[in-house]
């Protein structure tokens, strides 16, 4: 599905991203995590044109999106929320989904119903609780045509009844055929969800493999705590 | 009659300066752009459809050509500005307002500078009948307006003015979007400058000052950010609450300040008591 290749970004000195090669495969879910300050979010903007990569080349289905305004990779196929949702907040939900895509008025329901969205759609996004966006946030996401979903820590501020919710639409997702980039540091949701878990540190990938692979790396542990 | 002959007169500056603030409500308010450029619009409609007026076009043809200058004049302006935000693109289009306003002054040849231009032919001889295009045309500039912020367009521009990041994400061409709301706005300041300039038949650089746009700016936020009818309703406020000082019979150095004192208040009473505006639909902040 995605195929990030050697892919580089300094500020400065610095390298926040470095290196950094992997793919992803179509119709799983790979987790990527880190200590912070790891890369993961500049990846993610990365593949998302939100900044320009240094170097390297990231590919969507063999197509290659390196370095594409934002607008024009969201319209190949990705979608994204962000580590803070990101609502229109003087916009009601339903105009908050129609900008989108349009749809008719039972697929939105539909949409807030798969996300367990719990109030009317007339509902306008600043009267929202912070996890009920991160709901619309993500019902938004999965409207709006896309090849790729990418969720940005999902599960960050939302209460442990929203984080149980997610987990199941995650997997219902899958389920229906669709591929899922996230980030996270709920190590319990990672465990539990990912067919593939990534590791980066200092801007590149440490190791990678399935949940249990992972856990039993030992330099995962020092990427987190320390040698 | 003479009562009558000022209410007309009153109701077709209220159509003018509704048209002037709905437009500005579109970049301001439903896109978010802070654009302190409008009156340059303003000014280079009423300007470019006078001096082709009086020199024989067909004045419906010249405010035409005067709507078109000033919008591809947003669009141009738009080009390196709208990467900007807040601040800077205010600051940066009150610029553009004020170069207008130098040309407007030093360009002698053509504009005759401070002198101003006089004898601008009237679009109808009668001020009922030019009150009645007047009225015909802000309520055509009304419906435009309306339409537009509901269609898909308006809805993307709305949503940029919240979150530009966010709209990028699902695939919104922002850069796009925010310089055709601004050539569109800046095309319909540019009928009202039209119409201004054909109703007073004099105009000279003062359109392009800075009172204007505070007047302007009052009515969009006594009216509300992106809400087209918070517009007309914010023109015709700050028409009419201080008109009621001319029967009172203070002298004419008095009433211009008074009525700037008026604005101060209602504004102040607006940001404490609704800070949305009479229909606003988006904070102020």
């Amino acid at each position: 599905m995605i195929s990030v290749q050697k892919l580089d970004k300094h500020f400065g000195g610095v390298y926040a991203v470095h290196n950094c090669t992997f793919t992803v495969k179509e119709n799983t879910i790979t987790s990527i995590i880190g200590p912070n300050g790891a890369g993961k979010t500049t990846l993610f903007n990365l593949v998302c044109g939100i900044s320009k990569p240094d170097g390297g080349r990231i590919l969507l289905k063999g197509k290659d999106i390196t370095g594409l305004p934002t607008h024009m990779i969201a319209r190949l196929g990705i979608s994204r929320t962000f580590q803070q949702a990101r609502l229109f907040k003087n916009m009601s939900v339903k105009d908050n989904l129609l900008i989108a895509r349009p749809a008719k008025e039972e697929e939105l329901k539909e949409v807030l119903k798969k996300v367990h969205f719990p109030l009317d759609m007339n509902v306008r996004g600043s009267d929202l609780s912070y996890g009920q966006m991160r709901l619309v946030e993500i019902a938004r996401a999965l409207l709006k045509p896309h090849k790729l979903l990418m969720l940005d820590e999902p599960t960050a501020g939302v209460n442990p009844k929203v984080r149980q919710e997610l987990k199941k639409i995650l997997l219902d997702l899958k389920k229906d055929g669709d591929t899922i980039v996230l980030i996270e540091h709920d190590m319990e949701f990672v465990m539990s969800i990912s067919d593939e878990v990534i590791v980066m540190t200092e801007g590149s990938v440490l190791t990678r493999g399935t949940p249990k692979q992972v856990q039993a790396d030992k330099r995962v542990l020092e990427a987190y705590l320390g040698k | 009659m003479a009562f009558i002959n000022y209410l007309i007169h009153l109701a077709i500056l209220i159509g003018i300066y509704s048209i002037l603030t709905i437009s500005l409500n579109f970049a301001v308010g439903f896109t978010g752009l802070l654009n302190l450029g409008h009156v340059g619009f303003f000014g280079i409609g009423a300007y470019t459809s006078a001096l082709l007026a009086i020199n024989g076009v067909p004045i419906w043809l010249s405010i035409l050509c005067g709507a078109l200058l000033a919008g591809i004049s947003g669009v141009l302006l738009g080009l390196p500005t709208t990467r900007l935000k807040g601040d800077y693109l205010a600051l940066a289009t009150l610029g553009f307002a004020f170069i207008m306003g130098s040309v407007a002054r030093n360009w002698t040849d053509v504009t005759r500078g401070a002198l101003g231009i006089p004898g601008i032919p009237k679009i109808v001889r009668g001020n009922t009948e030019f009150l009645i295009v007047v009225l015909v045309i802000a309520i055509i500039t009304y419906l435009v307006f309306w339409k537009i912020s509901r269609s898909r367009f308006g809805k993307a521009c709305e949503s940029i003015r919240d979150d530009e990041l966010a709209a990028k994400m699902l695939g919104k061409d922002t850069f796009m979007h925010k310089i055709m709301a601004l050539g569109i706005s800046a095309f319909f300041a540019g009928i009202g400058g039209g119409l201004f300039a054909h109703y007073i038949t004099f105009i000279d650089p003062s359109i392009f000052g800075i009172g204007d746009l505070i007047l302007l700016f009052s009515m969009l936020i006594v009216g509300g950010l992106a809400s087209v009818k918070g517009s007309a309703v914010g023109a015709i406020v700050l028409f009419l609450i201080p008109e009621p000082l001319r029967f009172i019979g203070f002298p004419s150095s008095v009433l211009g300040p008074m009525r700037e004192i008026i604005f101060a208040l209602i504004l102040l009473l607006i940001l404490i008591y609704r800070p949305r505006g009479i229909f606003g639909k988006v904070d102020l902040a």
